[in-house]
């Protein structure tokens, strides 16, 4: 064989060489200096900073992808930030397990508990708010929009965090049935969540479809914004540093295109949301989420950062409604009980 | 002579309970030894007319097929009358009534004026209540003693309760302004005709939409008289519209770009379709689909109580209901009791004329629909499950079913899977409640559950974990304007009654 048939296939070949460029992107940001070569020159005695490898958040671990294929992050002038997991439909299916199997604890934990681990979550990322800043930058957002987006991320993790125990009393009801009985209804979560967080705002947007879920019992599955990937993953640690149990939230990074289509037609997932405007992945949801009847929830053209990017009725679009009946006694023959 | 009589009695006694393996459970009695003398309702006082146009724009107009097809009554195979089938081009006038109506007076309307014609429409029904029950009876084959006492009083009442809301939807929608989405078109099934209209039409009136009704083919009269009550109470021409026809012709309505809800009830392979259907438009969905639901029995249940609440759960409305409490679990050291009851129960139930005031078991709707149950009577007995039915007399013409039971049924078999909308229970057992739980949501359903028990905290374990929309504790079955109902998983999604079936045609 062709010696240069056999660099071109060379997978690590071409690691190298992507982790040689990914170095020099760094550079700029952090002051370090790389040869050609690769290794380090002692400018200034300066030390090597160690680099993240960006993993996926899976059952509370960090593994990478089960295929080992990965993408390249860049920055718009194309230089490269990092390899990222391209995520497949057998490390989604993963997901979903490890989701289904946090359900059930998650669901049952006291509203009161939840509303406290999100707003650990919150106090985490507040701790971290200089890395997350650094991450979108190194992503093209100016720095301005970067403290603004990691400043309104932790402030709406807070927002949720308080209704965790409230939109239960605002959504729930008593019923004045014409019968003998006592009926009330009250939300419950619906399950297992796939969602697609906006392109955009990558942190922002994460954090602004996962917490309305989380904070109504449900588990997810979340896949990142497929252009500005590095901020899921950071949060990802954030979460599981957030007495976030494994399993309730699951991020993957890796293309829409190919993801969409297994969250809807996968028969374990109850709910799929989609934060974006194509039409055909939209449309691809609805079509394969009639499988077993998912509720499909669309977010097109919302502004995360305004009013407009929260609110209690995105809890309510996860959450079910369950109407309970039971007979009431009716002593010495009905009439008031006064 | 009375002392043999007794004697032989207690032998036979004896003998079946050795049969059934049970304790000494006494036989229940229900005065079988009396003979109910026929008390029919009159239906002479109906008048119903040969042919039935569509309902459209306020009037009544011939279909431009010019096809008409025939409805009878499945309790005598009879003839009643014949409807329009409307096309795609009836579809398209009744849409863009709608459409008109919907801009030129109803959005405009003050919402208080709007809540005085829901009013109205309510006051009428009850008016002409009677004659609704028996219409209902003779088209659909139910009982005239639950026409009578359920679906047209709770129709009344469903008008009556969503026509408050009108006037007072921003208290529903805490910091919103609910707005109404425009035009919506309704496909409801044949289990409860008239209730299933009124749960569809006065949610979408209340909220400021106009609508485009299609009843099912087996059973469009009872929607065709709402009708004739919506010309006489002066509501504007368009806001509502009531056209019949096949499935064809509610898949025209369901991919018609002006309509902008669609709701659906009926069977979940239907709702499956339409959910494709309206993928990828701007349509708000929402349906209310099949059921396979756990009726629960725990040894500490009032037994004779829930003895009625399994035949109110699974024999109500001849079992065509999607809440039905088609699965029954009867914790195993209460088995041999509770089976004994219910048999002992079913032998008395009365199946016959559906405008009999006594009687229990009115016809199947349609003769494709005693097919189904056939059909899932013979898997049963194949799957290897245990067949038990009454023996009662059957009228000599018209589509009856005596109410049956399989015993030692598997959770794979398909009389426990599938829904058959038919007087037919599956019995399974259970040890432990997580055994239970584990059993009765092991369904692609969630529409309904049961649960039976004396313990309260046990209730609010059970009621908690079921998945299933709607859960009846010591009860089964009952039915509320302002109690929402409405499945989880492949059951729909989406809630009709109460403040929550209010959101079904809102935009926020």
């Amino acid at each position: 064989m062709d010696f240069r048939l056999i660099q071109h296939f060379n997978p690590f070949f071409t690691v190298v060489k992507q982790n040689r460029n990914m170095a020099k992107a760094l550079e700029k940001n952090s002051n370090i200096t790389i040869s050609e070569n690769g290794i380090e020159q002692p400018v200034s005695n300066k030390r090597l900073e160690v680099l993240k490898t960006y993993k996926i958040y899976i059952g509370g671990q960090f593994p990478r992808t089960e295929s080992g294929r990965y993408y390249v992050a860049t920055n718009s002038k194309g230089e490269q930030l990092a390899n990222v997991c391209l995520s497949s439909r057998k490390d989604f299916r993963d997901a979903v397990v490890a989701a289904r199997s946090a359900f059930k604890g998650w669901a049952a934990r006291a509203a009161f508990n939840r509303g406290q681990i999100l707003y650990r979550i919150a106090e985490m990322l507040e701790g971290r708010k200089a890395q997350f800043i650094e991450e979108l930058i190194s992503q093209d957002v100016s720095k301005a929009q970067a403290q603004k987006e990691v400043l309104t991320s932790i402030d709406r993790l807070i927002w949720y965090a308080g209704w965790c125990d409230k939109f239960q009393q605002i959504f729930g009801t008593v019923n004045p049935v014409a019968s003998s009985h006592f009926n009330f209804s009250v939300p419950e979560p619906t399950g297992v969540v796939a969602a697609i967080a906006p392109q955009d705002t990558s942190l922002l947007g994460l954090v602004s479809v996962i917490a309305p879920i989380i904070a109504g019992g449900n588990t997810c599955i979340v896949l990142a914004s497929e252009s500005k990937p590095l901020c899921s993953i950071t949060f990802a640690e954030v979460i599981n540093s957030s007495d976030v149990p494994g399993g309730v939230v699951n991020i993957l990074t890796g293309r829409v295109s190919e993801l969409a289509t297994q969250f809807a037609s996968h028969m374990d997932v109850n709910a799929v949301v989609y934060c974006g405007e194509d039409a055909n992945v939209q449309k691809d949801l609805q079509t394969k989420g009639a499988t077993n009847v998912k509720r499909v929830i669309v977010h097109k053209n919302i502004n995360w950062f305004g009013e407009q990017g929260q609110s209690p009725y995105f809890i309510l679009d996860t959450e079910e409604i369950k109407t309970t009946w039971h007979p009431i006694e009716s002593i010495g023959g009905g009439g008031g009980g006064y | 002579m009375p002392v043999k009589t007794k004697k032989a009695a207690a032998k036979k006694e004896v003998s079946s309970s050795q049969n059934s393996k049970s304790m000494a459970v006494p036989k229940l009695k229900f005065n079988t030894g009396w003979e109910y003398a026929p008390a029919p309702e009159s239906a002479s006082h109906i008048k119903l007319k040969d042919r039935y146009d569509l309902f459209i724009n306020g009037k009544f107009v011939k279909p431009s097929s010019g096809k008409y097809f025939e409805t009878i009554n499945p309790a005598t195979e009879q003839r009643l009358s014949e409807v329009a089938e409307a096309n795609a081009a009836d579809v398209d006038k009744a849409v863009k009534a709608a459409r008109n109506a919907s801009d030129r007076y109803w959005k405009k309307m003050p919402a208080k004026e709007r809540a005085k014609y829901i009013y109205r429409i309510s006051r009428m029904i009850q008016e002409r209540a009677r004659e609704f029950a028996v219409i209902e009876t003779l088209d659909g084959g139910k009982t005239i003693r639950e026409s009578r006492d359920i679906d047209v009083p709770l129709a009344a009442n469903h008008f009556f309760y969503y026509a408050g809301w009108a006037d007072k939807l921003e208290y529903a929608f805490p910091n919103r302004n609910p707005q109404p989405l425009g035009v919506a078109g309704q496909i409801i099934p044949w289990n409860f005709p008239l209730l299933m209209a009124a749960w569809k039409i006065a949610p979408a009136l209340a909220t400021g939409n106009t609508v485009v009704l299609k009843p099912a083919e087996t059973t469009p009269l009872t929607a065709l008289k709402l009708a004739e009550i919506i010309q006489e109470s002066g509501l504007p021409e368009g806001v509502v519209n009531i056209i019949t026809g096949f499935g064809e012709t509610g898949a025209m309505m369901v991919n018609h770009p002006g309509v902008d809800k669609i709701a659906f009830t009926g069977s979940t392979e239907v709702g499956k379709i339409i959910q494709r259907a309206v993928a990828g438009t701007d349509k708000k969905l929402t349906l209310e689909l099949g059921g396979k639901a756990a009726n629960i029995i725990f040894d500490d249940a009032p037994l004779d109580q829930a003895v009625e609440g399994i035949i109110n759960g699974i024999y109500f409305n001849q079992g065509h209901v999607c809440c039905a409490g088609s699965r029954l679990f009867v914790q195993e050291s209460v088995y041999n009791t509770v089976l004994r009851k219910l048999k002992d129960r079913i032998k008395t139930l009365i199946v016959g004329d559906p405008l009999d005031k006594n009687t229990d078991i009115g016809a199947i709707n349609s003769r494709s629909q005693l097919d189904i149950i056939n059909k899932y009577i013979e898997i049963g007995k194949k799957e290897g499950a245990e067949f038990f039915q009454s023996g009662c007399n059957l009228p000599n013409k018209g589509f009856f079913c005596r109410p049956i039971l399989f015993t030692n049924v598997a959770q794979s078999n398909r009389i426990a899977q599938e829904e058959i909308f038919g007087p037919v229970l599956a019995i399974q057992t259970f040890r432990t409640d997580e055994e239970v739980i584990e059993k009765a949501n092991n369904t692609p359903y969630g529409l309904s559950a049961g649960v039976w028990t004396d313990k309260g905290s046990k209730i609010f374990n059970l009621t908690t974990k079921m998945r299933a929309g709607v859960v009846w504790a010591n009860t089964y079955n009952k039915f509320d304007p302002t109690s929402p109902f409405g499945g989880y998983k492949e059951s729909g999604y989406g809630r009709e009654g109460g403040l929550h079936g209010l959101s079904a045609y809102t935009t926020l």
